[in-house]
């Protein structure tokens, strides 16, 4: 039973994280109907622009301060929401109009192009790196149970930021625009929304939330490369399709969902070599049985 | 437009490759290995270009079915003992591989090809991840550290020959009556299929085919490098395909090969820039569907056509 609750936590911490970076996937999904390959890559930047302030935040307000850990959060935010707006005016936004396979393979040209860019000797190199710690971690003993503060600290991060989401999407004016451009993209043009800048909004939005699950990521992972984005961005993707791409409760429901599975599968010996193998499964099961994930509506293609 | 003359063409590659194979032993061992290495690429890229550019359907795991091809290949040819010598075994030995990768194919293709764009492209790369995770967990194909000492069996006449053949027999099935399907699925799927095709068997058929050509290619890329791991065989190496493709543009038999040849002898010519060689890549994959979404070769006046 112990084990059990253990791995629970363990995969709630874990799934906290997928569900940010499913986030940013499903929010871009639902105004520009395509996936943005290059998320996972921004959430790699997210993890080195931290790396490389936080040293000098720590000169600022002192060692592992809370102050000096927020600050390297909202920075690595703001960093990334730049990036990510850039890519989207760089790179997709020229292609707005062409076939969605041209968009795609663009997109998977952006992520090649920052991963073997970050991979070069001359940016941050192939080798991982040690992350510097940010925050003392605290084991806390529950009974027999073990919760990692950086634990605690992803789920509550994590909670806070999927409120602030539902606020946003739901409450305010650039919300109500959001929801406008991807229920019809066309006709709220025509009512006077301006959908560039609501879509350069999403992109930073979603960009921002993959820093944040980047820097979480950071903390946890024994070291960071410019790669560490791929497995996670990619296991984030299936936890949006599984949970209905473009529905915002789904992608959370879908990011804990695969958390608590990988973990769980990963505690059965002869089930973890297959890790990758199954979070695949699991996406092509989706997609064959329920196309439009667990909470997402289908919808019929017009001619 | 019709192939011209393409029986024509086949005989003089065919001949050509078996006089090469007679010569090859003059030449230089490291010019014979790229230029083997150029023949692989061509037989992946036009078995790619079936899937992608005239049908369509944007495939990201290519990569998977050579694997297989090159895997169960390899794996015969360690346990066939003496009949490896024969003359025979070769081409038996990579047509088994090519129809072993094209069940896989079948396999894959019926569930996913039901899906579309995005869709079919993620789950293609899903599929070819799980192949290659399936390899680095068996133990008879040597598991991670993959297989060696496969005998080198890969000349270049059973290369160029085997080119020949499926150049040939891709550009014939496709300018067929029947082929006529695939470009019309990859036109407008909605309007193939009120007109009576059925699209999703036609896009099996190229799927299972050029999954049959990539296990041939990986064959004879088994019994050329003479060792085989599966880390070889991750989704790069699928874009790796996916840009050869694009950069001819897509459904261009002739731009797709001349895309080959270029970017399996690029590396080689820029060997002190190889630190570079995948950033350039990724920044072609942008500008070309930025500036030239139809490919480096593409004619302007030809471009209209599917507007």
């Amino acid at each position: 039973m112990d084990w059990f609750f253990q791995q629970l936590i363990n995969g709630l911490g874990l799934g906290a994280i997928y569900a940010l970076i499913a986030l940013g996937y499903t929010m871009v999904y639902g105004v520009l109907r395509f996936i943005n390959f290059a998320h996972s890559d921004v959430l790699m930047l997210g993890a080195f622009t931290a790396f490389y302030i936080a040293p000098k935040i720590e000169k600022l307000s002192g060692s592992q301060s809370a102050l000096g850990c927020i600050m390297v959060f909202i920075l690595a935010a703001a960093v990334c929401a730049i990036i990510g707006m850039l890519i989207e005016r760089l790179a997709y936004r020229p292609l707005r109009n062409r076939p969605k396979l041209t968009v795609l393979i663009t997109a998977i040209g952006v992520s090649l192009l920052i991963e073997f860019t970050a991979q070069n000797e001359k940016v941050f190199g192939a080798a991982p790196q040690p992350f510097p710690q940010l925050l003392p971690e605290h084991a806390l003993h529950w009974g027999a149970l073990v919760v990692s503060s950086n634990d605690v600290l992803t789920v509550s991060v994590t909670t806070v930021l999927l409120v602030a989401m539902w606020w946003i999407v739901q409450k305010t004016r650039i919300g109500t625009a959001m929801r406008a451009v991807s229920y019809n993209q066309q006709a709220a043009y025509l009512m006077g929304v301006p959908v560039d800048r609501i879509i350069s909004f999403t992109f930073g939005l979603g960009s921002a939330l993959a820093a944040i699950a980047g820097v979480l990521y950071a903390i946890k992972a024994p070291g960071i490369e410019p790669l560490m984005g791929v497995q996670p961005g990619l296991r984030a993707f299936v936890a949006a399709v599984l949970g209905g791409i473009g529905n915002l409760p789904g992608a959370v429901l879908g990011g804990v969902l695969l958390g608590l599975l990988e973990t769980f599968a990963g505690g059965i010996s002869g089930l973890s070599n297959y890790r990758d193998a199954i979070a695949f499964g699991i996406l092509i099961l989706i997609l064959l049985l329920k196309p439009a994930g667990l909470l997402g509506r289908s919808s019929v293609e017009k001619v | 437009m019709a192939f011209p003359g393409a029986k024509r063409w086949l005989l003089l590659g065919i001949a050509l490759a078996i006089l090469a194979s007679y010569l090859s032993p003059q030449f230089n061992r490291y010019y014979l290995g790229v230029i083997i290495d150029v023949g692989i690429a061509i037989i992946l890229a036009t078995s790619l270009n079936l899937i992608n550019g005239h049908t369509g359907q944007f495939s990201l795991g290519h990569a998977g079915f050579m694997a297989v091809g090159g895997f169960f290949s390899a794996w015969v040819s360690l346990h066939a003992g003496a009949s490896v010598d024969a003359v025979w075994y070769f081409p038996l030995v990579l047509i088994a591989g090519g129809l072993l990768a094209a069940a896989v194919g079948l396999l894959v293709g019926v569930p996913s090809l039901r899906l579309r764009g995005d869709y079919l492209a993620i789950v293609t790369l899903g599929f070819g991840e799980i192949i290659r995770v399936v390899a680095q967990n068996t133990e008879a194909i040597g598991a991670a550290s993959g297989l060696k000492g496969i005998p080198k069996l890969t000349n270049l006449g059973w290369t160029f020959g085997f080119a020949a053949i499926s150049v040939y027999a891709i550009s014939a099935l496709v300018n067929s009556t029947y082929g006529r399907a695939f470009i019309a699925v990859h036109d407008d799927e909605i309007a193939a299929e009120s007109n009576g095709i059925d699209t999703t068997r036609t896009k099996v058929i190229a799927f299972v085919t050029g999954a049959f050509f990539a296990g041939i290619a990986g064959g004879l890329y088994a019994h050329h490098k003479q060792f085989l791991s599966p880390t070889g065989f991750d989704w790069l190496k699928s874009i790796d395909i996916v840009v050869m493709v694009i950069l001819g543009g897509m459904g261009r038999t002739a731009g797709v090969i001349a895309a080959a040849i270029l970017l399996t002898l690029m590396p080689e010519f820029l060997r002190e820039f190889s630190e570079y060689r995948m950033i350039i890549y990724a920044l072609l994959i942008i500008l070309l569907m930025l500036l030239r979404p139809a490919g480096l070769f593409a004619i302007n006046l030809k471009r209209r056509r599917h507007s």
